[in-house]
């Protein structure tokens, strides 16, 4: 297993390493499992990350660990007065002790960010930036538009258009009072 | 759908602490035996995780392995169930746990908001006899 393949690798160096870290760290079940003694080489070194870690997690409501892993002597006093009746704690002694054990509370750990306004904010001004782009394109990049955009040209257009009877019935020449010689109302 | 465990579990409000709704889920089986064997009713589920968190002697992580699967399932807790893990709590001198139970079936109930109030109902008893304090009289939410 894990813990085999570290302690060979140790063997070569006597580390001496005993896992004191992990003793302080651990719950009493975890030390069974994460202390290897290897025939007289010493103790398998066992890294932070390998240890139970502190989560706030809704679908894991009782980590593993205690947030607070070391209790200054107000807290420990606390605790102490824990192990007698509960209802003689203050309110602010109960939410210290929640302190103690979790760092966020449900409440806390589910409220939302407000992320959503940076990405609202970044997707505007990048729209706005390429606006920019865009303008000096026209400006700077793109040749002049061809003649046939000009107002005569497209005066001279619309009459040729109505002189052939474009789409007579129902589109471009039906909405031209031929009679009066203007569009109809 | 599955659970990792293997076991089948059908979301039913019968089950669940809900008082006046009624039922129209199908039938209350919480584990299935892929081989076949007898369906759990919801008595017995409660049953055996009451037994569970009234052991006498139960350990930390004992009480943290229960209450992080009893979660992982897809149902609200009954008060009974509840209580038995918060008089648990209380023989681990654990206040800090107790209260997260209470913040955990909150959030458990999802947008079904009257399902805790209820819980909290049911289990005032003993929350004033263990002298916990739910979060929000501690004004955490």
């Amino acid at each position: 297993m894990v813990f085999g393949a570290l302690a060979k690798r140790e063997q070569v160096r006597d580390c001496g390493m005993l896992a004191t870290r992990a003793l302080s760290l651990v719950g009493k079940r975890a030390i069974s499992t994460s202390i290897c003694v290897r025939g007289g080489h010493g103790v398998a070194k066992v890294d932070d990350y390998a240890l139970p870690a502190y989560f706030d997690r809704r679908e894991n409501p009782l980590p593993d660990v205690q947030f607070v892993t070391e209790l200054n002597a107000v807290q420990k006093s606390l605790k102490e007065k824990e192990k007698g009746s509960w209802a003689t704690l203050s309110n602010e002694e109960k939410i210290a002790l929640y302190h103690i054990s979790f760092k966020q509370s449900f409440a806390e750990m589910n409220e939302g960010t407000k992320e959503w306004k940076s990405v609202i904010a970044g997707m505007f001004f990048f729209i706005g930036m390429t606006g920019l782009v865009v303008l000096w394109q026209r400006k700077f990049v793109y040749g002049p538009v061809p003649p046939t955009f000009e107002s005569e040209w497209k005066e001279k257009e619309v009459q040729r258009m109505l002189d052939m009877r474009i789409n007579p019935v129902e589109g471009f020449s039906a909405k031209w009072d031929y009679e009066n010689k203007e569009w109809k109302k | 759908m599955r659970n990792w465990g293997g076991s089948v579990v059908h979301f039913n409000w019968r089950h669940t602490v809900y008082g006046y709704v009624q039922s129209c889920y199908t039938p209350l089986a919480q584990r299935c035996y892929s081989h076949g064997g007898k369906l759990e009713s919801d008595e017995e589920f409660d049953a055996r995780w009451v037994t569970y968190f009234n052991k006498a002697d139960i350990d930390a992580w004992e009480l943290r392995k229960g209450m992080n699967t009893l979660i992982g399932y897809d149902l609200v807790p009954e008060p009974k169930i509840l209580e038995a893990a918060l008089r648990a709590c209380r023989r681990l001198d654990d206040l800090a746990s107790a209260m997260r139970i209470l913040e955990a079936v909150k959030d458990k109930s999802g947008p079904h908001k009257k399902i805790y109030p209820y819980l909290i109902q049911e289990l005032r008893p003993t929350l004033d006899e263990l002298g916990i304090s739910t979060p929000e009289e501690l004004g955490m939410d």
